[in-house]
């Protein structure tokens, strides 16, 4: 699913580290504006390589916690159609998650140091998924606007200066359409029903249209490491543009489906060619990346049990290695 | 708890047969067969390939990119190895 400009949440200044030398820097620089990638092993200065671990880190967790929301329904989908599809896409978030953790691990932290900083809280993923899943309208407007959203952040990132990030995206992003597809269905599914199954989308609108705004992160005159992201290249887009685009691709795909985004506010302007919006209400975000939202605790619960539970299959599988290797050797 | 971390390996496939297996990530494992099952179930679940390797990461052994420059450089002033360095006269045709 996705990532968001998470960057600005708690995230100290910048600071460069001592033995970096001017020469470094500025030839680390001009392969970047050579639009070279840089790769695991190659020497980059120490902020960038901080930046991406924690941006990477965070998109993982977020794929990862992301399959809660859409696991509600995995029990109660309406069809063996619609379950089998559900399943393939909560798999697919967990397999992102994977691609993710892969493509960080490259850059010198261990898997266990980031599932650890998830379960102690101390890494943030994306507030979207602070949510809750209400109806099985939600699920159709999560594939439909969330992964809308994560979609138009992660295609730039196929582009992302660092190679293994670039590469993983590529993968998810292939995957992703599927995912809105099957949203975008299941709304057009709802709205073809009785007026009770419309309402119960418009209704699901109603309640995920402005978290999916707020996905792509705060306002660019707020968002402050932004300009240093993009001249590593590893954000292409600010966020006010990716938004926009967002809201320009999906507006007229609500009124296809016969339903209104909520929002006064929101009228094409012919001058611009673009759609103009309400205000976004920042303090809810900051609400929820600060942990108050809807199922924050519910949410972190969950995988810490999870986790806790799955203890003893790991531990079994070590030491069940360790047994056929002692095996081997004799 | 004591749990240790498990071995990191890299995972290569084979989109079809006729082509090279390719990289295409890493997972953790606890032993190999582990290694293909979870190479299998993270990478190829929409049939992205026909065989899998897996290696342990420790056990790749690879260039040094801040070297590459002198590592590379044998191969640098060969250009008679380019069949462009042949001047041969347009009469003869293709060759």
């Amino acid at each position: 699913m996705y990532t968001q400009g998470l960057d600005q949440a708690g995230s100290k200044p910048r600071r460069r580290d001592g033995l970096e030398t001017d020469a470094q820097l500025a030839a680390f620089q001009a392969r970047i504006d050579a639009d070279e990638k840089i790769e695991a092993k190659d020497w980059m200065p120490e902020a960038y390589r901080r930046t991406l671990v924690r941006q990477i880190s965070q998109h993982a967790h977020s794929e990862i916690i992301g399959m809660q929301p859409e696991g509600n329904w995995l029990t109660r989908a309406p069809t063996l159609r619609r379950k089998a599809i559900l399943l393939a896409k909560v798999q697919d978030e967990a397999g992102h998650g994977l691609y993710l953790y892969s493509a960080a691990e490259t850059l010198g932290v261990s898997r266990d140091q980031m599932v650890r900083d998830l379960l102690d809280g101390k890494a943030k993923y994306s507030s979207i998924f602070n949510y809750p899943t209400l109806t099985w309208a939600d699920i159709g407007a999560i594939g439909w606007l969330v992964d809308g959203a994560a979609i138009m952040n992660q295609i730039p990132l196929c582009r992302c200066s660092f190679g293994p990030y670039a590469r993983a995206m590529v993968r998810v992003c292939k995957e992703e359409s599927f995912h809105q597809r099957q949203g975008y269905e299941i709304m057009l599914t709802l709205v073809r029903g009785n007026a009770k199954q419309k309402a119960m989308a418009q209704d699901a609108i109603n309640r995920w249209w402005w978290p999916s705004l707020m996905m792509f992160g705060p306002n660019d005159e707020d968002s402050p490491h932004s300009a240093q992201s993009m001249k590593w290249k590893i954000k292409r887009f600010s966020n006010d543009a990716l938004r926009q685009k967002f809201i320009d691709a999906t507006v007229p795909q609500a009124e296809f489906l016969g339903l209104k985004m909520p929002d006064d506010k929101l009228e094409f302007d012919e001058q611009t060619g673009h759609y103009r919006f309400g205000e976004i209400n920042w303090q809810e975000f900051y609400d929820v990346l600060a942990g108050n939202g809807p199922c924050n605790r519910q949410r972190m619960a969950t995988r810490q049990q999870a986790q806790a539970d799955g203890a003893w299959v790991r531990e079994a599988a070590s030491v069940y290695a360790e047994k056929q290797a002692a095996r081997n050797a004799a | 708890m004591t749990e240790k971390n498990w071995p990191l390996y890299e995972v290569f496939i084979r989109s079809k047969s006729g082509l090279s297996h390719r990289h295409a990530g890493s997972i953790h494992a606890t032993d190999d067969q582990m290694a293909l099952d979870n190479a299998r179930d993270t990478y190829t679940r929409r049939n992205e390939g026909v065989s899998i390797w897996v290696v342990r990461s420790s056990q790749i052994v690879a260039s040094d990119p801040a070297e590459f420059a002198a590592f590379f450089e044998p191969a640098k002033d060969k250009i008679y190895r380019h069949p462009t360095f042949y001047d041969i006269p347009e009469d003869v045709g293709n060759m």
